[in-house]
Order: structure tokens, then sequence, then C-alpha cells
């Protein structure tokens, strides 16, 4: 795992952040995932920890699109080749995961994040991992 | 001439890069190759999902063609392919999902409409030949007042005719 700016190596530990986060698959070819970056600006605003999968993507592509649109992630992870998502079993994108303040994961959300989609599926599910450490 | 000529072809140069999608790949064995093509033939594109991997040309049905023949290289088995792939994108990817609780209604469905129908139709059946055509047979042997008095005036002329 390799950071999107910097090309240092990212470890396992980025997972394991104490307290629930969301892993949000994106990239630059992907219409709805420009749709849906504003409202993850809002989210990472009112302080819910985002960590950025930049999937199958250029990352000088990518850094533009950070710039030019808000950066709402706490760190992004490059790849590339698309082997992570692979792992993570994604087939496209936009894709959110819910993951523990262990950095297990909870859910997964297929499609954009909106405010509807973040009321009715996804805050539920993220309110009961903060109750449970 | 020969410049139009030449432009075309190489137009359409680029214009078959876009649909073919023939990969070279070097296998170590026959075998590998053939667990190969059936693998990515069992495998469903999670994508475009009446597609197997093998047919896709959806990017992640490529990666998960990489995906396969790499594991094949490093020595797994069909199987633990298949394991592999299942734990990451669920029963759903594969083409002969095992018989688990939450498949079994794949199979239940089926077998109980089969039987459903079966039983439908022999209980019409049985129904209708004890009723209806016991009803129909009853109502042959009784006749109404109207017919027999009818059946009386047709003997007794027939009878009279004969005398005559």
């Amino acid at each position: 795992m390799e950071d999107l700016f910097t090309h240092q190596p990212l470890s396992r530990q980025i997972f394991q952040q104490g307290k629930p986060f969301l892993l949000n698959v994106w990239a630059t070819w992907c219409p709805t995932c420009y749709a849906e970056h504003q409202y993850l600006n809002e989210l990472a605003a009112q302080g819910i920890t985002i960590i950025g999968l930049n999937y199958k993507d250029s990352s000088e592509k990518a850094i533009k699109w950070l710039k030019d649109l808000g950066n709402p992630y706490q760190v992004v992870i490059k790849d590339e080749k698309g082997s992570l998502g692979l792992d993570l079993g994604v087939y496209g994108a936009p894709e959110t995961f819910i993951v523990d303040a262990k950095g297990v994961i909870h859910y997964r959300h297929i499609g954009d994040v909106n405010a509807n989609t973040w009321q009715q599926k996804l805050l539920p599910i993220y309110q009961k991992l903060q109750v449970q450490p | 001439m020969i410049r139009k000529l030449c432009l075309f072809l190489i137009g359409f140069c680029f214009l078959n890069t876009g649909f073919t999608a023939i990969e070279a790949r070097q296998f170590a064995s026959p075998q590998q190759e053939k667990n190969y093509h059936t693998l990515t033939q069992e495998l469903r594109c999670p994508q475009c999902q009446n597609n197997n991997i093998a047919d896709s040309n959806a990017t992640i049905a490529v990666d998960m063609r990489d995906k396969v023949f790499e594991l094949l290289q490093q020595g797994y088995s069909k199987q633990q392919v298949v394991d592999y792939m299942v734990a990451r994108y669920g029963n759903f990817i594969t083409y002969a999902p095992p018989l688990t609780p939450a498949t079994a209604i794949l199979w239940l469905a089926l077998l109980s409409l089969i039987l459903f129908g079966i039983l439908l139709v022999w209980r019409r059946n049985k129904s209708f030949s004890n009723s209806s055509l016991l009803q129909n047979q009853e109502k042959n042997d009784q006749l109404t007042g109207e017919e027999k008095q009818c059946l009386q005036h047709l003997l007794s002329t027939s009878s009279r005719e004969k005398q005559q």
C-alpha cells in the first residue's frame, strides 16, 4: 500500500483508528464519484474520518481532482492496478465500506453516498460502531 | 489514393483494439491452461452479471482473469481459486454455487414448484373423474318427467306404426 501524495508505504495501522471510519473507493474516471464528492467533504467537515482508495486511476489526475474539489480524506491509498480493490471485493466505483475501531469491515455500500443513503443506511451502522468500542 | 488507404488501415487497427481481448499467457502445463479456461467460464463477472469473466471485457473481469492466472501459477487448485473469489465477492460470483442455507432456495423453490404442479394436476384429475363424470352419469340415468313422457310417446307411436 502506497500513499497517493508521498508514494511512501502505508502500514496496516491506518485501519486501526480506535474509532469507526469510512473507506471510500473512488476514481477520477467515475462520474458518480464526482457526484458524491461534495457530500464526502461535508461528512469530513462533520468530523467523520474517511480513508480514500484511489482505484485504477492515474495519480496525477487524482491529485489534481483533490486540489480542485477539496480533499475529504485523512489519507489516500494509491491502488493503480486495483489489486487492493480486488482483495476487498470491489468491482466498481464508488464503493464505501464502514470499518470499526479495530479495522473490521461491517458494511459495504455500492454506489454514491448522499444525504439520503447516509441518513438511512450508513449512519445507523456507523453510530452502532461508535457505541461498541 | 494510397494515402487514403493507409489512413483507413491505420484507423482500422485502432478500431480493432477496442473489441478484441486476446491475452497471451504462458501456462506451466496443459492442465493449468485447462483449469484456467474452466475457471474463467465458471466465474461470473460481478459488473456485467450475465457474462462470465472469460467473455466479459469489463475492467474487473480483466483483473479477475489476471488474478485467476496468478493464483494458478502460485499452485492454487481450482477449488482454492473459487474459494478465493467467493471469500471476496460472495457465492454470487460462481455459476455453480454450493448448497448452503442461503442458496437452498435456488434448489428448493424449483423442486417445490414441480411437486406443487404434479399435485395440482393429480387433484384436478381426481376431482374431475369423481365429481363431474359421476354427476353426468347420474344425470343421464335419471330422466325428468317431461323426458319420460316424451319417451313413452315415442315408444307407443313406434309400436303402433309396427302394428299397422
